[in-house]
C-alpha cells in the first residue's frame, strides 16, 4: 500500500515543482495537491482540489482523500498575483490552525512537514553570529511574513504535543532563491540599483530551489537508515556572502542610504502597494542572518548540492546583466594590467596576467 | 605624568631579559611578510606597500631593493594590487561564517594599523611563544584606553608575530556590532559578538579568539584606576574554554591606559548618545576631532603562560567554583604581570 500525500500552496512554483517530482517516487500512490487558486503550471498527475485551506472544507479534503502524509507548504511572504498582505497573513496563521486541525481529527495522517523560514529567528545586532535551532531570539520579529512564521511554529509545537504519534517535520529554509523563484529577495535582487544601507554589511545565507525540493522529499518519506527526518531543522547552503558581494557579483551598483531614510522609503513603497518590502526584510539587509546547518547534515543526513555562492550564481545566470557586469570590470582591470606604463620600460612578461 | 603606584618584585631579571628582545621581534616581523620558506634578507617594505604579497612567490633577486621603482618588485607588486582590485570588483572572494575577511584583513585593514603599532605606539611584544601554533585557544587580556585600540593592536602583534602568523578572532561588545561602518569593519577584521555560542563556534573551530572580560568597566574607567584591573565578567570566557578543552593565555597590555586620559565622564551626554561613558580628557572635547588624537605612548604587551584546561573533567564547565577559582587565577595573573611591566617602563613615552 503506497503512500497517499497531501501538499498545500501547489499554485506557487515551487509548491507545482514539488508535487509534480514527488510523483515520480515510487512509494507514492496518490498525490492531491490544494490550493485556493488553479495554479497556472502543470501538475503531472496530481488531483488538484480547489479548496482554501482557511475554510473548514480543507478537514473533508483530508478526510476523503485519506492522506497519510501532509506537506504544508501554504506559508510564504508574498501574495500570488492579486493578494493582499492581509490575504497572506491570514493563509499563513488561519489557514495553519485550519490544516493543523484537520490533521489532528484525521487518524491516517502520520506525517507532516511544514515550511517555514529562518525569519523567525529575526535579525539582530545582539544576536550570535550564526543561529542553531535551539537559539532563541533577541527581538522576536514585530510583524509581516517573519510574525506569521513564529506563529506558524508555535501551532504546529501545539500539534505535535497533541499528536505525538505524528512525526512531525519544521524545515526552517534560507532564502530561497534559484532561476524561478519569486520570493521578495528575489524581486529586490532584480532591481537595476540596488539600495542598501550604509555602513552594514549583512550576510546573507541562500538555499537552491532544487535543495528544497529534494529536502522537502526527504522529510516526505520514512527516514533513511541512521538518520532521523522529525524535528526543527535549518536549511541553508554552505558558506555566506555579504551584500555587497552579491551586488558585485550581480553586477549591479548599490545605492547607501542612511537607515531612516531606508525605512522611511520602505514604508512609503508599501503604502503605495508596489512592492512588499517589509520592515524585516529592512532589518534582513541590514544585520544579515546566518544559520548553523550541522543538524540538516548529520540529523536529518541531508546534504546540499549547491552552496551559497553557487545558488547565488545559478540566480545570477537566470537575470540579465546588470548595469556593472564583473566580466566588463574585470577586462578593465586587464587593460590596465596590459598597459605598457606599468611595466617600467621593460618588455612585457608574465608579470601582467 | 605621574606613574601608577607599583609594587617591585623581581624586576632585574625580567630586565635584562627585555633588552635582548627588539632586535628578535624585528627580524621575525620581516620574515612573516616575506612568506614562509623563502630566503631571509633585510627587507624593510613600506607598511602601506605590503599588498598582496602572499600571492606572489618572493624570489631571491626582488629582495635588495624593493624602493628603486624601476625593478621586478614594483612591477610584481603592481600586478598582483591589480589582480586583488580584479577580484574586489568582481566580488570573487570568501568570507567565513562569521564575516570574516580574511584577504581583506590581510591586505589592506592590516596595513592600515600596521604604522599606528609600528611607529606610532612602537610596541613591544613579549611571549609569543606562549601561543600555540594550531588548534584553539583563549586570549585573554585586560581593556583599557576609552577606545578600544588595545584589541586591534592586539591582534596585529599576534598576527605579525606569531610564527604561524595566527589571526586572532577578537570578541566584541554589541554596542559595535550596532554603530553603523564599525560592525562592518569589525566582521571583516573578523571580530564576532560577545556571547557563549561565538566563542563556542570559534573555539571548537579551532580559532583563536581574543576576549576582554573587563568589557566597559575596563575600557572606561577613570585615568586614577589606571592598571587596576575591574572584575571579569561573571567569568563565562572560562567555562567556554574549559567546555572546549582549550587553554587560556592571559595577556597584559601596557601602554593603553594612558592614550586617552580620562579625567572625567559626561554622564548625561552619554546616556542621550545611548552609549556606556561619553569621556572627557584633557583634550577631548575641547580640542574637536584634534582632541581625539591619542597621545603616543610606549606600548608593551605580554602574552603569558597559558593555563590548560585540558586536564579538568569535562563536567567541569559546570562547576561554578572551579569557574571562579580559574577566572581569578586569570586575573591575578593578568595583574601582577602588569605590575611587574609596569616597573619594567622607563617613561610612559619612551
Amino acid at each position: 500500500m503506497g503512500k497517499v500525500v497531501l501538499v498545500t500552496g501547489v499554485a506557487r512554483q515551487l509548491g507545482g515543482r514539488f508535487v509534480r517530482r514527488i510523483q515520480r517516487d515510487p512509494q507514492v500512490d496518490r498525490v492531491i495537491a490544494v490550493d485556493a487558486v488553479p495554479p497556472e503550471h502543470h501538475l503531472g498527475g496530481a488531483d488538484f482540489i480547489q479548496a482554501d485551506i482557511r475554510q473548514p472544507t480543507i478537514a473533508r479534503v483530508l478526510a476523503e482523500s485519506g492522506a497519510d502524509t501532509v506537506v504544508h507548504m501554504d506559508v510564504t511572504g508574498t501574495a500570488l498575483a492579486s493578494g493582499s498582505r492581509t490575504t497572506v497573513k491570514e493563509t499563513n496563521v488561519i489557514g495553519t490552525m485550519q490544516l493543523l486541525g484537520a490533521c489532528q481529527k484525521s487518524p491516517l495522517v502520520k506525517r507532516l512537514v511544514v515550511k517555514s523560514s529562518t525569519n523567525v529567528y529575526g535579525s539582530a545586532p545582539r544576536d550570535p553570529a550564526v543561529f542553531t535551532e535551539t537559539t532563541p531570539p533577541k527581538s522576536l520579529p514585530s510583524g509581516g511574513f517573519a510574525k506569521d512564521t513564529v506563529e506558524v511554529e508555535g501551532y504546529v509545537r501545539g500539534f505535535a504535543r497533541r499528536r505525538p504519534d505524528v512525526a512531525v517535520c519544521v524545515l526552517r529554509f534560507a532564502n530561497i532563491l534559484g532561476p524561478t523563484a519569486d520570493t521578495p529577495l528575489a524581486s529586490y535582487f532584480s532591481l537595476p540599483v540596488l539600495p542598501t544601507v550604509l555602513g552594514y554589511d549583512p550576510r546573507l545565507q541562500f538555499v537552491h530551489e532544487d535543495d528544497v525540493i529534494e529536502v522537502l522529499r526527504i522529510a516526505s518519506h520514512e527516514p533513511r537508515r541512521g538518520t532521523l527526518n522529525s524535528g526543527t531543522f535549518n536549511i541553508a547552503g554552505d558558506g555566506v556572502l555579504l551584500l555587497s558581494q552579491c551586488a558585485r557579483r550581480l553586477g549591479r551598483p548599490t545605492v547607501p542610504l542612511l537607515l531612516p531614510a531606508v525605512t522611511w522609503a520602505g514604508s512609503l513603497v508599501r503604502t503605495l502597494g508596489m512592492s512588499d518590502f517589509s520592515p524585516e526584510q529592512i532589518r534582513l539587509l541590514t544585520h544579515g542572518r546566518v544559520v548553523s546547518t550541522d543538524q540538516m547534515r548529520e540529523t536529518l543526513g541531508f546534504q546540499p548540492k549547491y552552496t551559497t555562492a553557487q545558488t547565488f550564481a545559478d540566480f545570477a545566470g537566470s537575470r540579465g546583466p546588470g548595469l556593472l557586469p564583473p566580466e566588463a570590470l574585470a577586462g578593465a582591470v586587464d587593460r590596465i594590467a596590459a598597459l605598457p606604463v606599468l611595466d617600467g620600460g621593460h618588455p612585457p612578461t608574465q608579470s601582467a596576467n | 605624568m605621574a606613574d601608577a603606584k607599583v609594587i617591585p618584585f623581581d624586576d632585574d631579571r625580567s630586565r635584562g631579559g627585555a633588552v635582548q628582545r627588539p632586535p628578535r621581534r624585528r627580524s621575525a616581523a620581516s620574515r612573516r611578510r616575506n612568506g614562509e620558506g623563502g630566503p631571509v634578507g633585510e627587507v624593510q617594505p613600506l607598511p602601506g606597500r605590503s599588498l598582496a604579497q602572499d600571492d606572489v612567490p618572493v624570489t631571491p633577486e626582488e629582495e635588495p631593493a624593493p624602493q628603486s621603482p624601476h625593478d621586478g618588485g614594483l612591477e610584481r607588486r603592481i600586478a598582483s594590487g591589480l589582480a586583488f582590485l580584479r577580484r574586489r570588483l568582481t566580488g570573487d572572494y570568501d568570507v567565513d561564517d562569521f564575516g570574516y575577511d580574511e584577504e581583506l584583513t590581510d591586505q589592506v585593514l592590516m596595513s592600515l594599523l600596521r604604522p599606528v603599532y609600528e611607529k606610532y605606539f612602537r610596541v613591544d611584544v613579549k611571549g609569543v611563544e606562549n601561543i600555540p601554533a594550531e588548534g584553539g585557544a583563549l586570549i585573554v587580556a585586560n581593556h583599557s584606553g576609552t577606545l578600544p585600540l588595545d584589541g586591534l593592536m592586539m591582534q596585529v602583534a599576534v598576527h605579525d608575530h606569531h610564527p604561524a602568523g595566527r589571526h586572532l578572532r577578537l570578541l566584541a561588545a554589541d554596542l559595535v556590532f550596532m554603530l553603523p561602518v564599525v560592525n562592518e569593519l569589525a566582521r571583516k577584521l573578523g571580530h564576532t559578538l560577545a556571547c557563549a555560542e561565538d566563542a563556542d563556534r570559534l573555539l571548537g573551530q579551532g580559532e583563536l579568539v581574543g576576549v576582554m572580560p573587563e568589557g566597559f568597566k575596563g575600557i572606561g574607567k577613570p585615568f586614577g584606576e589606571r592598571y587596576k584591573l575591574q572584575r571579569f565578567g561573571r567569568g563565562g570566557f572560562v567555562s567556554t574554554a574549559l567546555r572546549r578543552r582549550t587553554p587560556i593565555i592571559p595577556c597584559s597590555i601596557v601602554g593603553a591606559e594612558e592614550i586617552y586620559p580620562m579625567i572625567g565622564n559626561a554622564k548625561t551626554l552619554a546616556r542621550v548618545l545611548g552609549i556606556p561613558y561619553f569621556p572627557l580628557t584633557p583634550t577631548f572635547p575641547w580640542l574637536g576631532p584634534l582632541g581625539a588624537i591619542p597621545l603616543p605612548t610606549k606600548w608593551t604587551i605580554q602574552f603569558g603562560e597559558p593555563i590548560h584546561t585540558d586536564g579538568y573533567p569535562p563536567e567541569a564547565a559546570e562547576d561554578p567554583m572551579l569557574m571562579f577559582n580559574l577566572t581569578d587565577q586569570v586575573r591575578e595573573q593578568i595583574q601582577h604581570t602588569l605590575y611587574k611591566l609596569l616597573v619594567q617602563r622607563r617613561s610612559v613615552f619612551f
